[in-house]
C-alpha cells in the first residue's frame, strides 16, 4: 500500500469515527434516559468523536499536502477546516460534561450543541465528496 | 500523487452510498455499546438490552437499505468490472452482514425478553455478532480505498 492509501484508509475511517461518535451523542440525547444509558454510551461517544475529530484533521491536512493539486488554501479545504472548528467546539462542550459524569440531557442546550455538531459533520461530508471549486 | 477529481455523476450515488455506511457503522456502535453495558451491570440490564434491540430495528437496518442502494447506483455509473477484488469484498461483508444482522435482530429480540434477568448468553452473541461485523466493517473500508486488484 503507497502512504496515499494508508493515509486516504486512515482519513476515511476517522470520519466514520466521527460520524459514530454524533449517533452514540444523538442516542444519548434522544434514546432512553439515566444512568445505565449515560454510564454505557457516554464514553464511547467521547472517545469515538475525540479520535474521529483528531484522525480526519491530523491525516486531511497530511493528504493535502501530500497528493499533488490540492493546497490547504483551497476553498473546499478551507471550507472543512472551518467546518471541523465548528463541529469541534460544540463537540467539546458535550464532551466536557459527559466527561465530568453528567447526564448530557441537563448539559445547557445540548441539543443545540448536538444538532450543530451533526450539521457541521454532515456539511463536511458533503464538502468532502463534491469538493467545490476543485 | 496526482489528484484525482471523479465525474460529477459520482458524487451523488457516492455520498448516499458513504452516508448510509457510516450510520450503519455508528448504528451498530449503539448497539454494540448498549449491550455490553447491559452485559456488565444488573441495573439497567433491560433497558439497554431493549436499547440494542431497537436500535438494531430503527438504526442499522435502514441504514443498511441506504448504504447498499448507494452501492449499487455507485457501482452502476462507475461501470466497475464485477470481478474486481475490492468490489468483491464489498459484496461480501454487505450480503454477509445483512444474514449476521438478521441473526443479530432476532437473538436481540429473544434477549430483551429476558427481562430483569438480564441479556445473558444471548446478549453475549448480540455483542459478538456486532463487533465481528464492525471489524468487517473496517475491513471494507480499507478495500473501498485502497481498492485492492
Amino acid at each position: 500500500m503507497s502512504l496515499y492509501e494508508w493515509l486516504l484508509f486512515l482519513h476515511v475511517l476517522a470520519a466514520f469515527l466521527l460520524v459514530a461518535g454524533v449517533v452514540v451523542y444523538g442516542v444519548l440525547l434522544l434514546g432512553p434516559a439515566g444512568q445505565p444509558a449515560a454510564r454505557a454510551l457516554g464514553p464511547p461517544a467521547l472517545a469515538l468523536w475525540n479520535v474521529g475529530g483528531l484522525g480526519v484533521l491530523v491525516f486531511g491536512v497530511w493528504l493535502a499536502l501530500e497528493v499533488d493539486g490540492y493546497e490547504l488554501w483551497d476553498g473546499w479545504i478551507v471550507a472543512a477546516l472551518i467546518l471541523w472548528f465548528v463541529a469541534s467546539a460544540a463537540g467539546g462542550r458535550l464532551g466536557a460534561g459527559v466527561r465530568e459524569g453528567q447526564p448530557i440531557r441537563s448539559l445547557d442546550r445540548s441539543g443545540v450543541m448536538l444538532a450543530i455538531m451533526a450539521l457541521a459533520t454532515a456539511a463536511l461530508l458533503l464538502d468532502m465528496i463534491f469538493k467545490p471549486g476543485a | 500523487m496526482l489528484a484525482i477529481v471523479r465525474p460529477d455523476a459520482w458524487n451523488l450515488p457516492l455520498l448516499v452510498h458513504v452516508a448510509g455506511a457510516m450510520l450503519l457503522v455508528g448504528a451498530l456502535v449503539v448497539v454494540v455499546a448498549a449491550m455490553g453495558g447491559a452485559l456488565r451491570r444488573g441495573d439497567g440490564a433491560e433497558v439497554l438490552t431493549g436499547l440494542a434491540f431497537r436500535t438494531l430495528l430503527i438504526g442499522v437496518f435502514p441504514a443498511y437499505i441506504v448504504m447498499r442502494a448507494g452501492s449499487e447506483w455507485i457501482a452502476a455509473e462507475e461501470d466497475v468490472p464485477d470481478d474486481a477484488g475490492w468490489i468483491g469484498i464489498g459484496y461480501m461483508t454487505a450480503d454477509g452482514g445483512l444474514l449476521l444482522m438478521i441473526i443479530a435482530s432476532i437473538v436481540a429480540w429473544r434477549a430483551s425478553r429476558r427481562g430483569a434477568d438480564g441479556p445473558g448468553g444471548l446478549g453475549r452473541a448480540v455483542f459478538v455478532l456486532g463487533a465481528v461485523l464492525l471489524v468487517a466493517y473496517a475491513f471494507t473500508i480499507w478495500a473501498m480505498t485502497a481498492k485492492p486488484d
